[in-house]
């Protein structure tokens, strides 16, 4: 609670010192959301990133995979329940068997079985489940920490929090390094998309928003069954 | 053999080659995406240099197999929205370029994380008398969900020629609008190539490093 607290006061700081009028409709906090990028980043440099690299180098591979499997296996749950809040009956399904097979026969989740047989992954959140049911996203924001958001996906976190078994597990001493094997394995898997970031962008900001953006809408509308929107083509 | 059947093989053999290049021309562009791609993976599978991530090697091939295919000036126009009209048509032939070599980068870093990916094509949706077509992929990793990739591709007398990627839902052309507007906004159209030619001058400096 101490820690929420602290970054809770930390947020303030950065909002207002960051609160610039934005001259952009789709990022009207892009003042705010400029100045928490770059405090997550920073962070990212400091620490997020070494570990992760750190991470990489040191454990075999089939740890790795094993690591980002069992974890995987946990939110494939809280997936399949979305999925069907989504209405989305067949894949909700489909990812309830791939908890069942991953954990019986993929050892607890370590071993991703269901893929092999020919059972997709699909992630779905609690942000998805409200975007589909005709929540709008509100303007995108930029969290402490966990980065890209909107507002409505930000409303929906507890939800998220809540539907994952991993936050259940007691000791918290076991639950706090777990979350915390689980966000190094996630940043090591973004390592190599990371740094062909870094490279291509000339603002890194932008290209993350605009990326972010487009693909959770895309994501949505393509749940929902509605052709993606043909972009606003200015023919010059 | 007289000279009417030596008159009827002529008329055949021309009949035909005109058939063969029209039928050449005529490369749907799905079948075109999937050969373009097919080829460029297996050389990257392939080539040890690339593996070892060489950059010039991924260069190399970018531009041997992918750029003939790619329509840059419509990509570099269609970025830059409306100030496109307003750049003389030096800034353009500027901004073509920069652009051009920033795409080449971008393509060079993506195929340098390729290793044992699988593509499986989505049938295409389109007539057949459409000018602009998009062609729907998935890439099948072994960790982790497919990864959404689609192709926009126009029909021009040259040929089918790509003018937009999208990965996992995100338009390059559209996310590079973005940036576009901001660097014009910050600093002109100049302002946009100066920042685009840095950032090539960074990358070519890095890659030569590299080596």
């Amino acid at each position: 609670m101490k820690y929420i607290a602290r970054i809770g006061a930390l947020v303030m700081v950065v909002a207002l010192s960051g609160c610039a009028t934005s001259n952009n409709p789709s990022d009207p906090l892009e003042g705010f959301n400029r100045a928490m990028f770059s405090f997550n980043d920073a962070v990212d440099k400091v620490a997020l990133k070494p570990t992760a690299q750190a991470y990489q180098f040191a454990l075999p591979d089939f740890v790795q995979a094993g690591i980002g499997n069992f974890f995987g296996n946990i939110g494939d749950l809280w997936s399949a329940v979305n999925q069907l809040l989504q209405g989305r009956v067949e894949t909700g399904v489909t990812s309830f068997m791939r908890v069942a097979v991953n954990t019986t026969f993929g050892l607890g989740g370590v071993l991703d079985v269901s893929t092999e047989a020919r059972l997709p992954k699909q992630q779905s959140d609690f942000g998805q489940t409200l975007g589909i049911w005709g929540v709008g996203s509100g303007p995108y924001l930029v969290l402490p920490l966990l980065g890209p958001s909107m507002v409505r996906d930000t409303a929906a976190l507890p939800a998220d929090f809540y539907g994952n078994l991993w936050s259940y597990k007691k000791p918290v001493r076991w639950r706090n390094a777990g979350a915390g094997i689980h966000i190094v394995d996630r940043r090591a898997q973004l390592l190599e998309a990371g740094s062909l970031l870094e490279d291509v962008a000339l603002d890194k900001y932008d290209f993350v928003r605009d990326t972010y953006l487009q693909s959770r809408q895309a994501r949505i509308d393509d749940l929902k069954g509605k052709e993606p929107a043909r972009e606003k083509v200015v023919e010059p | 053999m007289n000279i009417l059947t030596k008159l009827l093989s002529m008329t055949l053999s021309v009949f035909a080659l005109t058939f063969a290049s029209a039928v050449a021309a005529a490369e749907a562009p799905d079948a075109l995406v999937k050969r373009i791609s097919e080829e460029v993976l297996n050389t990257a599978k392939a080539d040890k240099s690339i593996q070892a991530g060489n950059i010039s090697s991924i260069v190399a091939l970018v531009e041997e197999k992918i750029l003939p295919y790619v329509d840059f000036e419509r990509m570099t126009a269609l970025a830059a929205g409306r100030y496109w009209r307003q750049a003389t048509p030096e800034q353009q032939k500027q901004l073509l370029t920069e652009f051009r070599s920033l795409l080449i980068y971008t393509y060079s870093g993506a195929l340098s994380q390729v290793r044992d990916q699988k593509i499986e094509y989505k049938p295409l949706r389109a007539d057949p008398a459409n000018t602009e077509v998009e062609v729907r992929s998935q890439v099948i990793q072994s960790r982790g969900e497919p990864i959404q990739l689609s192709y926009r591709l126009e029909k021009l007398a040259t040929g089918w020629k790509l003018y937009d990627i999208n990965v996992m839902g995100a338009w390059l052309v559209e996310t590079y609008r973005g940036t576009f507007n901001s660097e014009i906004t910050k600093g002109g159209i100049d302002g946009l190539i100066k920042s685009l030619s840095d950032k090539n001058r960074q990358l070519a400096a890095r890659s030569a490093a590299k080596k």
